[in-house]
């Protein structure tokens, strides 16, 4: 017998029976289409689990300049000015695994708005990336300060809620003036509110400005006296700062460069904060960046590097465990739900081949093998889940959506899910309804002829 | 000279009851030429069920050997007994034993798709309403066993043994669920397929008058034959050979 005709003997047999066939494939319809709603809640809620991590940092990478040494004498990480805004924008052009890069400038100094003052925790000189590195895009006011400003050293700041209410006291800083060193900042936007990190920092006590702002006005401690004042020429890589400006000086061939010592760098930053595409890239990410950045500073093979990667392993554990246990929680509970309607199809067609005796009796009368009886009841009871399964499909396609408009739960459309559950309803008809064929196949036609 | 259709020598079958072994068959020689029309009766108990069982294939003799169209029947395994069936046997059951809910086609086409030499759906079905169309059912190719008579549910049943167009086709008490009526209709159908087709019929039965609308009648008792008597057909009536399709259903 054909693979068609079996089919359609298996399509006819089930058709005969409609209401029976639907009640069977019920605890399949069932139970796949509460898999496939909780995976596409589940998938739902870890991605928002997942984006509440990150946002505290877990896919956040940390590059840091490396260790000064004279005669044997380190002087612990940072202690070198290799790390230029151009360096930042190179890892975000090239590195595919990163998602956005931002450098940072910091300060610590006193800040003062009228007869208040206030030394925030953290003074930060950026890009407008900042906010994306940090996945802290909504601002509460105001808005971020521009490319524009931070090629022009502009005075603009943004603070967070805490100096809102610490120099403020709560009422709208936008186009005040603070002053952080004698110098004065108008305040464009306020940060959103992030509370403390998981170290107990406030998060919120912060002031960002333009890096070039705060590093050649404000702080003015690296060295960088000759850039103060925002002199672009002084600036020996930096032709950034004037885009479309025609260069000074001839372009040098890549031989020229490599032989060429690397130049004191004037327009250096204190760290590059990177943000990974996503958690499992988070290692692809540190392998291109260390690749580039050797690469940049020119470091000779087996020569150690001149910057170092930090990578917020904690979080990112946290985050890994949290959906790979919520991945087998949902697996366990698919798993059970499927048995128990596996079960069910078993019941029904071991009353189908009783109660279709005779009808067995006269297809082996006329001629049907024993094989040909198996495969007919096997067709049937996969057809049957196979249809269950894409039924139970759209139904739990169905819930999701329901669940999405009504409850505003986060859902995600899971293609693992459907696959998943498509090939176990195939695997849960031709596991159980097995038993059944092969019981149908052993007949004897004489007795299954006669049977009453 | 050519072997018989049917040619069976000293079958013997003996059925295990618990401890004790009961002989139903006790040594039965017998031959069927191609186109005879055949009765085979006795009381209950007298084997012929068991008898038919053999020659239908259906079931294995203990011992003897058995030839049907040129084959050694007693030799083959269990799928080429379902082979010899699909193409040299066709059933007639008392019962009908007809698929619920399934058009009188698809009943009559069923046994084409066990067929190992690959027929053609069109073929398939072109088949199966000339046998219906034969059997004065061309109205009724669409009815379900429940919108048929009993008479008419029987003629479906003749029409689907005779698919596969087999050399010899078995009838047990094909009439036993009928009236009088009907029971000459399809008397009448099967004298017509014996003697247009030239198809083999052998016909299992404990009605006289059945019997009497064969050629022989083969008489068992005991699980020996009894008597092998050549007869006068009756003829089952010229009105019932052609049955008006419009008949009504029961």
């Amino acid at each position: 017998m054909t693979f068609a005709k079996t089919l359609r003997t298996a399509l006819r047999a089930l058709r005969r029976n409609i209401t029976r066939s639907a009640l069977t494939v019920l605890g399949i319809v069932i139970g796949i289409a509460a898999v496939i709603a909780m995976m596409e809640i589940g998938k739902g809620s870890s991605g928002a689990i997942a984006k509440t991590i990150s946002s505290m940092g877990a896919n956040n990478l940390l590059v840091l300049p490396g260790a000064a040494a004279s005669g044997g004498v380190s002087f612990g990480g940072g202690s070198t000015l290799t790390l230029t805004a151009e360096d930042c924008d190179a890892i975000l052009r090239e590195c595919p695994a990163v998602k956005a890069a931002a450098p940072l400038v910091r300060a610590r100094t006193q800040v003062i708005y009228k007869e208040r003052n206030w030394v925030p925790q953290s003074i930060v000189g950026s890009t407008p990336a900042y906010l994306e590195v940090r996945d802290w895009s909504n601002l509460t006011e105001g808005e971020m300060f521009s490319a524009a400003d931070v090629r022009n050293a502009s005075r603009v700041c943004l603070v967070g809620q805490t100096i809102v209410r610490e120099l403020f006291q709560g009422r709208s800083p936008v186009g005040e003036e603070i002053r952080l060193q004698s110098v004065g900042f108008r305040v464009v936007g306020v940060l959103s509110q992030k509370g403390a990190n998981a170290f107990g920092q406030d998060q919120d006590d912060l002031v960002l400005a333009p890096w070039t702002t705060i590093k050649y006005r404000v702080s003015g401690s690296s060295g960088s006296g000759a850039a103060a004042g925002g002199s672009a020429s002084a600036s020996s890589t930096s032709n950034s700062v004037f885009p479309g400006a025609p260069s000074v000086f001839p372009a040098t061939s890549a031989a020229q460069a490599l032989d060429k010592p690397m130049p004191v760098r004037f327009a250096n930053v204190d760290q590059i904060l990177v943000a990974a595409a996503s958690s499992p890239e988070i290692r692809s990410a540190m392998a291109q960046i260390t690749d580039l950045l050797r690469e940049r500073h020119r470091a000779r093979p087996g020569e150690p590097e001149d910057f170092s990667l930090r990578d917020m392993t904690e979080t990112a554990n946290a985050l890994s465990s949290t959906t790979t246990m919520m991945t087998n929680l949902l697996l366990a509970v698919a798993l059970i739900s499927l048995v128990v309607g596996g079960v069910g199809i078993m019941n029904i067609m071991l009353v189908s081949v009783t109660e279709r005796t005779r009808e067995i009796g006269l297809r082996m009368a006329v001629g049907a093998r024993a094989r040909d009886i198996l495969l007919q009841f096997l067709t049937e009871a996969t057809v049957l889940c196979l249809l269950g399964g894409l039924l139970g499909l759209s139904l739990g396609r169905g819930a999701a959506i329901i669940v999405k408009q009504l409850l505003r739960w986060p859902v995600e459309a899971s293609l693992e899910a459907v696959i998943a559950s498509i090939a176990v309803s195939a695997a849960v008809g031709i596991v159980f309804g097995f038993y059944p064929a092969w019981k149908a196949s052993r007949l004897d036609p004489i007795e299954a002829l006669r049977y009453e | 000279m050519p072997r018989p259709l049917i040619q069976l020598e000293d079958i013997r079958r003996t059925f295990h009851v618990g401890d004790i072994d009961v002989p139903v068959l006790r040594g039965i020689t017998l031959c069927i030429e191609r186109g005879e029309m055949v009765a085979l009766t006795g009381p209950s108990g007298s084997g012929k069920t068991t008898l038919m069982n053999t020659l239908g294939c259906l079931d294995r003799p203990t011992s003897g050997s058995y030839w049907l169209d040129d084959e050694e029947i007693t030799r083959l395994t269990k799928d080429g007994r379902a082979r010899v069936r699909n193409r040299k046997i066709g059933f007639v059951f008392q019962s009908f034993n007809l698929l619920p809910r399934t058009t009188a086609l698809e009943q009559v086409m069923m046994p084409l798709s066990y067929t190992a030499s690959g027929i053609t759906d069109r073929e398939a079905r072109r088949r199966a309403e000339d046998l219906l169309v034969m059997v004065g059912l061309s109205e009724r190719m669409d009815h379900t066993p429940s919108q048929l008579s009993g008479g008419q549910q029987q003629r479906v049943a003749i029409a689907r043994a005779l698919v596969n167009r087999p050399p010899v086709l078995f009838a047990d008490e094909p009439t036993g669920n009928l009236d009088s009526r009907t029971t000459l209709e399809v008397l009448a159908m099967l004298q017509r397929v014996n003697a247009e087709e030239g198809i083999t019929i052998i016909v299992v039965t404990h009605d006289p008058v059945v019997a009497g609308h064969t050629r022989r009648n083969i008489r068992l008792r005991d699980g020996l034959v009894e008597s092998d008597t050549a007869q006068t057909p009756l003829l089952a009536g010229v009105a019932a050979a052609a049955p008006a399709p419009e008949e009504a259903a029961a």
